[in-house]
Protein backbone atom coordinates (compact mmCIF):
# COMPACT_ATOMS: atom_id res chain seq x y z
CA UNK A 1 0.00 0.00 0.00
CA UNK A 2 2.74 2.26 -0.03
CA UNK A 3 1.52 3.27 -3.85
CA UNK A 4 -1.53 4.17 -2.13
CA UNK A 5 -0.51 6.41 0.29
CA UNK A 6 1.61 7.97 -1.41
CA UNK A 7 -1.00 9.21 -4.38
CA UNK A 8 -3.57 9.79 -1.30
CA UNK A 9 -0.06 12.53 -0.43
CA UNK A 10 0.07 13.38 -3.63
CA UNK A 11 -4.01 14.06 -4.22
CA UNK A 12 -4.33 16.32 -0.42
CA UNK A 13 -1.43 18.12 -2.12
CA UNK A 14 -3.18 18.79 -5.02
CA UNK A 15 -6.03 19.97 -3.02
CA UNK A 16 -4.21 22.03 -0.64
CA UNK A 17 -1.81 23.74 -3.83
CA UNK A 18 -5.20 24.55 -5.34
CA UNK A 19 -3.63 23.03 -8.94
CA UNK A 20 -5.42 24.83 -11.69
CA UNK A 21 -6.60 22.16 -13.47
CA UNK A 22 -8.39 20.69 -10.16
CA UNK A 23 -9.83 24.00 -9.62
CA UNK A 24 -11.24 24.27 -13.56
CA UNK A 25 -13.05 20.75 -13.48
CA UNK A 26 -14.30 21.32 -9.86
CA UNK A 27 -15.56 25.26 -10.83
CA UNK A 28 -17.26 23.48 -14.18
CA UNK A 29 -18.37 20.67 -12.61
CA UNK A 30 -20.13 23.22 -10.62
CA UNK A 31 -21.55 25.55 -12.92
CA UNK A 32 -22.58 22.89 -14.60
CA UNK A 33 -24.83 21.73 -11.50
CA UNK A 34 -26.16 24.61 -10.38
CA UNK A 35 -27.36 26.04 -13.50
CA UNK A 36 -29.32 22.32 -13.79
CA UNK A 37 -30.64 22.74 -11.18
CA UNK A 38 -31.90 26.28 -11.27
CA UNK A 39 -33.73 25.35 -14.55
CA UNK A 40 -35.05 22.10 -13.21
CA UNK A 41 -36.51 24.07 -10.16
CA UNK A 42 -38.32 26.64 -12.78
CA UNK A 43 -39.84 23.87 -14.13
CA UNK A 44 -40.15 21.33 -11.27
CA UNK A 45 -41.35 23.39 -8.56
CA UNK A 46 -44.85 24.58 -10.73
CA UNK A 47 -44.98 21.58 -11.94
CA UNK A 48 -44.91 20.05 -8.57
CA UNK A 49 -47.31 22.88 -7.32
CA UNK A 50 -49.96 22.38 -9.96
CA UNK A 51 -49.95 18.73 -9.88
CA UNK A 52 -50.19 19.21 -6.10
CA UNK A 53 -52.95 22.09 -6.42
CA UNK A 54 -54.78 20.97 -9.66
CA UNK A 55 -57.75 19.40 -10.36
CA UNK A 56 -57.58 18.36 -14.30
CA UNK A 57 -58.03 14.74 -15.89
CA UNK A 58 -54.57 13.16 -16.20
CA UNK A 59 -53.41 14.15 -13.07
CA UNK A 60 -52.53 11.05 -11.34
CA UNK A 61 -51.05 9.54 -14.11
CA UNK A 62 -49.30 12.33 -14.57
CA UNK A 63 -48.22 12.26 -10.73
CA UNK A 64 -47.42 8.10 -11.16
CA UNK A 65 -44.97 9.23 -14.27
CA UNK A 66 -42.89 11.66 -12.28
CA UNK A 67 -43.00 9.78 -9.61
CA UNK A 68 -40.96 7.30 -11.89
CA UNK A 69 -39.15 9.53 -13.46
CA UNK A 70 -37.16 10.06 -10.29
CA UNK A 71 -35.54 6.61 -11.08
CA UNK A 72 -34.61 7.32 -14.21
CA UNK A 73 -31.00 5.68 -15.29
CA UNK A 74 -28.76 8.31 -16.60
CA UNK A 75 -27.28 6.40 -19.46
CA UNK A 76 -30.90 5.99 -20.61
CA UNK A 77 -31.12 10.03 -20.29
CA UNK A 78 -27.32 10.45 -22.16
CA UNK A 79 -28.54 8.25 -24.72
CA UNK A 80 -31.69 10.04 -25.54
CA UNK A 81 -30.18 13.54 -25.14
CA UNK A 82 -27.25 12.27 -27.14
CA UNK A 83 -29.84 10.92 -29.84
CA UNK A 84 -31.69 14.15 -29.82
CA UNK A 85 -28.40 16.52 -30.21
CA UNK A 86 -26.48 14.52 -32.44
CA UNK A 87 -26.14 15.85 -35.92
CA UNK A 88 -28.76 13.82 -37.45
CA UNK A 89 -30.88 14.14 -34.98
CA UNK A 90 -34.14 16.67 -34.15
CA UNK A 91 -31.82 19.46 -32.63
CA UNK A 92 -29.08 18.46 -34.59
CA UNK A 93 -28.99 22.25 -35.99
CA UNK A 94 -28.17 23.46 -32.56
CA UNK A 95 -24.69 21.53 -32.65
CA UNK A 96 -24.78 21.37 -29.10
CA UNK A 97 -23.32 17.84 -28.95
CA UNK A 98 -19.94 18.26 -26.58
CA UNK A 99 -20.79 21.27 -25.10
CA UNK A 100 -21.25 22.36 -21.39
CA UNK A 101 -24.96 23.16 -22.34
CA UNK A 102 -25.63 19.54 -23.67
CA UNK A 103 -24.60 18.06 -20.10
CA UNK A 104 -26.66 21.22 -18.27
CA UNK A 105 -29.78 19.32 -20.85
CA UNK A 106 -28.44 16.17 -19.84
CA UNK A 107 -28.73 16.78 -15.41
CA UNK A 108 -32.10 19.24 -15.91
CA UNK A 109 -34.07 16.01 -17.29
CA UNK A 110 -32.57 13.91 -14.54
CA UNK A 111 -33.29 16.40 -12.18
CA UNK A 112 -36.94 17.98 -12.90
CA UNK A 113 -38.50 14.80 -12.05
CA UNK A 114 -37.09 14.41 -8.76
CA UNK A 115 -37.79 18.26 -7.78
CA UNK A 116 -41.35 18.13 -9.12
CA UNK A 117 -42.24 14.81 -7.08
CA UNK A 118 -41.11 16.17 -3.76
CA UNK A 119 -42.52 19.56 -4.62
CA UNK A 120 -45.92 18.02 -5.20
CA UNK A 121 -45.13 15.83 -2.07
CA UNK A 122 -44.48 19.07 0.15
CA UNK A 123 -47.12 21.29 -1.17
CA UNK A 124 -49.76 18.68 -1.02
CA UNK A 125 -49.23 17.98 2.57
CA UNK A 126 -49.27 21.92 2.90
CA UNK A 127 -52.54 22.12 1.30
CA UNK A 128 -54.38 19.24 2.97
CA UNK A 129 -53.65 21.75 6.37
CA UNK A 130 -54.09 24.84 4.95
CA UNK A 131 -56.54 24.70 1.99
CA UNK A 132 -59.85 25.62 4.44
CA UNK A 133 -58.32 28.48 5.96
CA UNK A 134 -57.19 30.03 2.73
CA UNK A 135 -60.41 29.82 1.57
CA UNK A 136 -61.90 31.26 4.82
CA UNK A 137 -59.39 33.91 4.28
CA UNK A 138 -60.99 34.59 0.47
CA UNK A 139 -58.08 33.33 -1.19
CA UNK A 140 -58.19 31.43 -4.61
CA UNK A 141 -57.01 28.30 -5.45
CA UNK A 142 -54.42 29.87 -7.06
CA UNK A 143 -53.41 32.76 -5.14
CA UNK A 144 -52.73 30.01 -2.52
CA UNK A 145 -49.65 28.42 -4.56
CA UNK A 146 -47.47 30.77 -3.63
CA UNK A 147 -48.31 31.02 -0.16
CA UNK A 148 -47.82 26.85 0.20
CA UNK A 149 -44.50 27.22 -1.99
CA UNK A 150 -43.15 29.95 0.63
CA UNK A 151 -44.61 28.23 3.56
CA UNK A 152 -43.02 24.72 2.44
CA UNK A 153 -39.83 26.86 1.51
CA UNK A 154 -37.74 24.50 3.76
CA UNK A 155 -38.40 21.66 2.74
CA UNK A 156 -38.44 22.72 -1.35
CA UNK A 157 -34.69 23.49 -0.38
CA UNK A 158 -34.25 20.14 0.97
CA UNK A 159 -35.71 19.07 -2.92
CA UNK A 160 -33.21 21.56 -4.72
CA UNK A 161 -30.24 19.96 -2.62
CA UNK A 162 -31.11 16.77 -3.31
CA UNK A 163 -31.60 17.43 -6.91
CA UNK A 164 -28.19 19.55 -6.75
CA UNK A 165 -26.78 16.06 -5.00
CA UNK A 166 -27.95 13.80 -7.64
CA UNK A 167 -26.70 16.31 -10.66
CA UNK A 168 -22.63 16.70 -9.50
CA UNK A 169 -22.64 12.58 -8.82
CA UNK A 170 -23.83 12.39 -11.80
CA UNK A 171 -21.88 10.63 -14.44
CA UNK A 172 -22.84 7.97 -16.89
CA UNK A 173 -25.30 10.97 -19.05
CA UNK A 174 -22.68 13.89 -18.61
CA UNK A 175 -19.78 11.49 -20.61
CA UNK A 176 -22.10 10.67 -23.14
CA UNK A 177 -23.33 14.10 -24.19
CA UNK A 178 -20.08 16.12 -22.67
CA UNK A 179 -17.58 13.87 -23.89
CA UNK A 180 -15.17 14.84 -21.05
CA UNK A 181 -13.27 16.73 -23.65
CA UNK A 182 -10.52 18.53 -21.28
CA UNK A 183 -11.43 21.91 -20.57
CA UNK A 184 -14.72 22.27 -21.88
CA UNK A 185 -16.81 19.38 -21.04
CA UNK A 186 -14.28 17.65 -18.17
CA UNK A 187 -16.48 17.74 -15.15
CA UNK A 188 -15.25 16.04 -11.86
CA UNK A 189 -16.76 12.49 -12.43
CA UNK A 190 -15.72 11.96 -15.88
CA UNK A 191 -12.49 13.39 -15.08
CA UNK A 192 -12.11 11.10 -11.92
CA UNK A 193 -13.21 7.96 -14.53
CA UNK A 194 -10.73 9.12 -17.38
CA UNK A 195 -8.03 9.63 -14.74
CA UNK A 196 -8.24 6.27 -12.92
CA UNK A 197 -8.22 4.20 -15.93
CA UNK A 198 -4.83 6.09 -16.99
CA UNK A 199 -3.24 5.19 -13.94
CA UNK A 200 -3.16 9.07 -12.19
CA UNK A 201 -4.52 8.41 -9.53
CA UNK A 202 -3.64 11.47 -7.46
CA UNK A 203 -5.97 13.70 -9.71
CA UNK A 204 -8.42 11.53 -9.53
CA UNK A 205 -7.78 10.64 -5.54
CA UNK A 206 -8.24 14.63 -5.19
CA UNK A 207 -11.31 15.16 -7.24
CA UNK A 208 -12.75 12.18 -5.62
CA UNK A 209 -12.29 14.22 -2.19
CA UNK A 210 -13.31 17.38 -3.06
CA UNK A 211 -16.72 15.59 -4.62
CA UNK A 212 -17.31 13.57 -1.58
CA UNK A 213 -16.80 17.03 0.13
CA UNK A 214 -19.54 18.76 -1.61
CA UNK A 215 -21.18 15.85 -0.94
CA UNK A 216 -21.20 15.88 2.49
CA UNK A 217 -21.49 18.81 3.00
CA UNK A 218 -24.97 19.26 0.89
CA UNK A 219 -26.23 16.13 2.50
CA UNK A 220 -24.84 17.95 6.18
CA UNK A 221 -27.34 21.13 5.05
CA UNK A 222 -30.29 19.04 4.17
CA UNK A 223 -30.15 17.11 7.45
CA UNK A 224 -29.46 20.25 9.35
CA UNK A 225 -32.88 22.46 7.63
CA UNK A 226 -34.72 18.64 8.00
CA UNK A 227 -33.58 19.04 11.78
CA UNK A 228 -35.10 22.20 12.27
CA UNK A 229 -38.47 22.24 10.25
CA UNK A 230 -39.04 18.54 12.49
CA UNK A 231 -38.12 20.66 15.75
CA UNK A 232 -40.68 23.42 14.25
CA UNK A 233 -43.45 20.28 13.62
CA UNK A 234 -42.88 18.93 16.96
CA UNK A 235 -42.69 21.76 19.15
CA UNK A 236 -46.13 22.37 17.60
CA UNK A 237 -47.71 18.86 18.41
CA UNK B 1 -66.24 52.27 16.52
CA UNK B 2 -68.71 50.14 14.96
CA UNK B 3 -72.08 51.42 14.87
CA UNK B 4 -74.04 49.09 17.47
CA UNK B 5 -77.61 49.47 16.26
CA UNK B 6 -76.67 48.28 12.80
CA UNK B 7 -74.70 45.77 14.18
CA UNK B 8 -77.22 44.06 15.91
CA UNK B 9 -79.01 44.39 12.76
CA UNK B 10 -76.84 41.55 11.21
CA UNK B 11 -79.27 38.78 10.21
CA UNK B 12 -77.87 35.34 8.90
CA UNK B 13 -80.83 32.75 7.24
CA UNK B 14 -81.06 30.03 5.63
CA UNK B 15 -83.42 28.51 3.40
CA UNK B 16 -84.01 24.85 2.48
CA UNK B 17 -80.48 24.09 3.62
CA UNK B 18 -79.69 20.33 2.57
CA UNK B 19 -76.90 18.31 2.61
CA UNK B 20 -76.80 14.26 2.20
CA UNK B 21 -74.26 11.81 0.94
CA UNK B 22 -75.16 8.22 0.04
CA UNK B 23 -78.87 8.46 0.87
CA UNK B 24 -78.34 9.64 4.52
CA UNK B 25 -79.10 13.33 5.33
CA UNK B 26 -76.10 15.06 6.93
CA UNK B 27 -77.62 18.63 7.09
CA UNK B 28 -81.79 19.65 6.88
CA UNK B 29 -81.78 23.38 8.08
CA UNK B 30 -84.78 24.32 6.64
CA UNK B 31 -84.91 27.43 8.16
CA UNK B 32 -82.54 28.81 10.48
CA UNK B 33 -82.47 32.70 11.54
CA UNK B 34 -79.57 34.16 13.37
CA UNK B 35 -80.38 37.82 14.49
CA UNK B 36 -79.76 39.91 17.74
CA UNK B 37 -76.71 41.34 18.79
CA UNK B 38 -75.24 38.14 21.49
CA UNK B 39 -73.35 35.06 20.62
CA UNK B 40 -75.11 32.46 19.10
CA UNK B 41 -73.57 29.22 20.34
CA UNK B 42 -74.44 25.98 18.32
CA UNK B 43 -74.73 22.72 20.72
CA UNK B 44 -74.82 19.00 20.39
CA UNK B 45 -73.18 15.72 20.00
CA UNK B 46 -70.59 14.95 17.67
CA UNK B 47 -71.76 14.46 14.42
CA UNK B 48 -74.70 16.49 14.83
CA UNK B 49 -74.18 18.74 11.71
CA UNK B 50 -72.82 21.67 13.97
CA UNK B 51 -69.51 21.82 12.16
CA UNK B 52 -71.21 20.84 8.92
CA UNK B 53 -73.84 23.77 9.18
CA UNK B 54 -71.03 26.32 10.49
CA UNK B 55 -68.80 25.65 6.96
CA UNK B 56 -72.06 26.56 4.78
CA UNK B 57 -72.39 29.46 6.71
CA UNK B 58 -69.12 30.88 6.14
CA UNK B 59 -69.66 29.73 2.36
CA UNK B 60 -66.88 26.98 2.27
CA UNK B 61 -68.84 24.23 1.51
CA UNK B 62 -71.82 24.36 -1.21
CA UNK B 63 -75.07 22.79 0.15
CA UNK B 64 -76.87 20.36 -2.22
CA UNK B 65 -79.92 22.60 -2.08
CA UNK B 66 -81.11 25.41 -0.46
CA UNK B 67 -79.43 29.14 0.48
CA UNK B 68 -77.42 31.02 3.08
CA UNK B 69 -78.16 35.06 3.06
CA UNK B 70 -77.03 37.68 4.95
CA UNK B 71 -79.13 40.65 5.62
CA UNK B 72 -81.22 39.19 2.57
CA UNK B 73 -78.16 38.49 0.45
CA UNK B 74 -76.89 35.87 -0.99
CA UNK B 75 -73.41 34.89 0.02
CA UNK B 76 -71.26 36.31 -2.74
CA UNK B 77 -66.97 37.27 -2.22
CA UNK B 78 -68.46 40.60 -0.86
CA UNK B 79 -70.82 39.27 2.11
CA UNK B 80 -68.27 36.13 2.78
CA UNK B 81 -65.28 39.10 3.16
CA UNK B 82 -67.44 40.25 6.04
CA UNK B 83 -67.27 36.81 7.56
CA UNK B 84 -64.14 35.08 9.43
CA UNK B 85 -63.84 31.69 10.42
CA UNK B 86 -61.69 29.70 13.21
CA UNK B 87 -61.15 26.22 13.55
CA UNK B 88 -61.27 23.56 15.76
CA UNK B 89 -57.35 22.63 14.84
CA UNK B 90 -55.50 26.26 14.53
CA UNK B 91 -53.99 26.37 11.12
CA UNK B 92 -50.51 28.04 11.87
CA UNK B 93 -48.38 29.09 9.03
CA UNK B 94 -45.10 28.67 8.83
CA UNK B 95 -44.04 32.23 9.77
CA UNK B 96 -43.15 33.84 13.08
CA UNK B 97 -46.53 35.25 15.37
CA UNK B 98 -46.40 38.42 13.85
CA UNK B 99 -45.93 37.54 9.95
CA UNK B 100 -49.64 35.14 10.68
CA UNK B 101 -50.99 38.32 11.73
CA UNK B 102 -49.30 40.40 8.82
CA UNK B 103 -50.26 37.59 6.36
CA UNK B 104 -53.71 38.92 6.97
CA UNK B 105 -53.18 42.67 7.47
CA UNK B 106 -50.59 42.84 3.84
CA UNK B 107 -53.87 41.14 1.71
CA UNK B 108 -56.13 44.10 3.13
CA UNK B 109 -53.60 46.53 1.88
CA UNK B 110 -52.48 48.19 4.72
CA UNK B 111 -49.24 49.90 4.76
CA UNK B 112 -46.41 48.99 6.49
CA UNK B 113 -46.85 51.38 9.78
CA UNK B 114 -50.61 50.53 9.90
CA UNK B 115 -49.68 46.83 9.56
CA UNK B 116 -46.95 47.37 12.55
CA UNK B 117 -49.48 49.44 14.71
CA UNK B 118 -52.45 46.83 14.07
CA UNK B 119 -49.84 43.94 14.90
CA UNK B 120 -48.98 45.24 18.21
CA UNK B 121 -52.56 45.74 19.22
CA UNK B 122 -53.79 42.47 17.90
CA UNK B 123 -51.07 40.68 20.53
CA UNK B 124 -51.45 43.29 23.29
CA UNK B 125 -55.28 41.87 23.09
CA UNK B 126 -54.46 38.26 22.89
CA UNK B 127 -51.78 38.68 25.49
CA UNK B 128 -49.13 37.59 23.45
CA UNK B 129 -46.92 40.58 22.93
CA UNK B 130 -43.65 38.76 23.99
CA UNK B 131 -44.29 35.79 21.38
CA UNK B 132 -44.44 38.27 18.10
CA UNK B 133 -41.04 37.38 16.57
CA UNK B 134 -41.16 33.53 17.68
CA UNK B 135 -41.97 30.71 15.44
CA UNK B 136 -46.15 30.67 15.29
CA UNK B 137 -45.75 26.45 14.93
CA UNK B 138 -43.90 26.55 18.65
CA UNK B 139 -46.38 28.26 20.25
CA UNK B 140 -48.87 25.88 22.50
CA UNK B 141 -51.95 24.53 21.34
CA UNK B 142 -54.22 27.53 23.97
CA UNK B 143 -51.69 30.51 22.33
CA UNK B 144 -52.25 29.09 18.87
CA UNK B 145 -55.74 29.03 19.00
CA UNK B 146 -55.43 32.57 20.30
CA UNK B 147 -53.30 33.58 17.15
CA UNK B 148 -55.98 32.00 15.21
CA UNK B 149 -58.84 34.01 16.77
CA UNK B 150 -56.17 37.67 16.38
CA UNK B 151 -55.46 36.42 13.19
CA UNK B 152 -59.36 36.40 12.39
CA UNK B 153 -60.21 39.82 13.87
CA UNK B 154 -57.55 41.08 12.10
CA UNK B 155 -59.80 40.84 8.65
CA UNK B 156 -62.59 43.03 10.60
CA UNK B 157 -65.13 40.59 9.89
CA UNK B 158 -68.62 41.19 10.89
CA UNK B 159 -69.20 38.01 11.70
CA UNK B 160 -66.97 35.41 13.14
CA UNK B 161 -67.43 31.52 13.52
CA UNK B 162 -65.98 29.69 15.70
CA UNK B 163 -65.66 25.63 15.67
CA UNK B 164 -65.11 24.23 18.72
CA UNK B 165 -61.92 26.51 19.21
CA UNK B 166 -61.82 25.04 23.22
CA UNK B 167 -61.61 21.31 22.62
CA UNK B 168 -58.70 20.38 23.42
CA UNK B 169 -57.87 23.21 25.41
CA UNK B 170 -57.44 22.95 29.32
CA UNK B 171 -59.61 25.60 31.47
CA UNK B 172 -57.11 28.40 31.89
CA UNK B 173 -56.91 28.03 28.08
CA UNK B 174 -60.24 28.14 27.66
CA UNK B 175 -60.86 31.00 29.45
CA UNK B 176 -58.40 32.70 27.67
CA UNK B 177 -60.20 32.05 24.38
CA UNK B 178 -63.03 33.00 25.75
CA UNK B 179 -63.14 36.34 26.95
CA UNK B 180 -60.53 36.96 23.56
CA UNK B 181 -64.50 36.01 21.98
CA UNK B 182 -66.76 37.92 24.53
CA UNK B 183 -64.27 40.59 24.29
CA UNK B 184 -64.83 40.74 20.74
CA UNK B 185 -68.42 40.46 21.06
CA UNK B 186 -68.88 43.14 23.13
CA UNK B 187 -67.14 45.60 20.13
CA UNK B 188 -69.86 44.64 17.87
CA UNK B 189 -68.37 41.40 16.29
CA UNK B 190 -71.12 38.70 15.17
CA UNK B 191 -70.07 35.57 17.17
CA UNK B 192 -71.30 32.42 15.98
CA UNK B 193 -69.72 29.30 17.91
CA UNK B 194 -69.93 25.85 17.57
CA UNK B 195 -69.52 23.44 20.71
CA UNK B 196 -70.76 20.35 22.90
CA UNK B 197 -69.57 21.65 25.90
CA UNK B 198 -72.75 22.77 27.55
CA UNK B 199 -70.84 24.74 30.38
CA UNK B 200 -69.21 26.97 27.51
CA UNK B 201 -72.65 27.63 26.43
CA UNK B 202 -73.71 29.00 29.47
CA UNK B 203 -70.74 31.36 29.85
CA UNK B 204 -71.13 32.72 26.74
CA UNK B 205 -74.63 32.28 24.56
CA UNK B 206 -77.32 34.66 23.75
CA UNK B 207 -79.03 32.17 21.95
CA UNK B 208 -78.52 28.55 21.74
CA UNK B 209 -78.97 26.42 18.81
CA UNK B 210 -78.99 22.56 19.44
CA UNK B 211 -78.63 20.42 16.58
CA UNK B 212 -79.30 16.50 16.74
CA UNK B 213 -78.92 14.54 13.70
CA UNK B 214 -78.54 17.32 11.13
CA UNK B 215 -81.59 18.58 12.58
CA UNK B 216 -82.01 21.77 14.52
CA UNK B 217 -83.93 20.20 17.25
CA UNK B 218 -84.42 23.32 19.39
CA UNK B 219 -83.52 27.73 18.59
CA UNK B 220 -84.01 29.95 21.58
CA UNK B 221 -82.46 32.29 24.23
CA UNK B 222 -79.98 30.79 26.10
CA UNK B 223 -81.89 30.97 29.18
CA UNK B 224 -85.01 29.28 27.89
CA UNK B 225 -82.85 26.48 25.84
CA UNK B 226 -80.35 25.80 28.57
CA UNK B 227 -83.22 25.71 31.95
CA UNK B 228 -86.04 24.86 29.92
CA UNK B 229 -86.23 22.96 26.66
CA UNK B 230 -89.46 22.13 24.97
CA UNK B 231 -87.95 19.16 23.45
CA UNK B 232 -87.31 15.63 25.45
CA UNK B 233 -84.21 14.52 23.54
CA UNK B 234 -82.34 18.31 24.27
CA UNK B 235 -83.15 17.58 28.09
CA UNK B 236 -81.72 14.93 28.07
CA UNK B 237 -78.67 15.75 26.12
CA UNK B 238 -78.14 18.96 28.52
CA UNK B 239 -79.17 16.57 31.52
CA UNK B 240 -75.72 15.01 30.59
CA UNK B 241 -76.84 11.56 29.26
CA UNK B 242 -74.90 9.92 26.77
CA UNK B 243 -77.02 10.82 23.52
CA UNK B 244 -75.70 10.05 19.99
Amino acid sequence: MQNFAQEMQAAFALVLAGDSELLGIVGLSLRVSLFAVLCAALIGMPLGAALAVGRFPGRRAMVVLVNALMGLPPVVVGLIVYLMLSRSGPLGVLQLLYTPTAMIIAQVVLVTPIIAALTRQVVEMLDAEYAEQMRSLGLSRLATVPVLLWDGRVALLTALLAGFGRAIAEVGAVIIVGGNINHVTRVMTTAIALETSKGNLALALALGAVLIGIAVAVNALVSLLGARSRAEALAHA
Amino acid sequence: MRDLVEESGLVIETQGLRISRRGQSLLDVPNLRLGGPGPTVILGPNGAGKSLLLRCLHGLIQADAGTVRQNGRALDAEERASQAMVFQRPVMLRRSVAGNLDFVLRRRGLNRAQRQARIAALLAEGGLPSRARQGARSLSVGEAQRLAILRALATEPEVLFLDEPTSALDPGATQAVESLVLRASARGVRIVMVTHDIGQARRLAADVVVMMGGQVVEHGPAAQVLDDPASGAVRRFLAGELIF
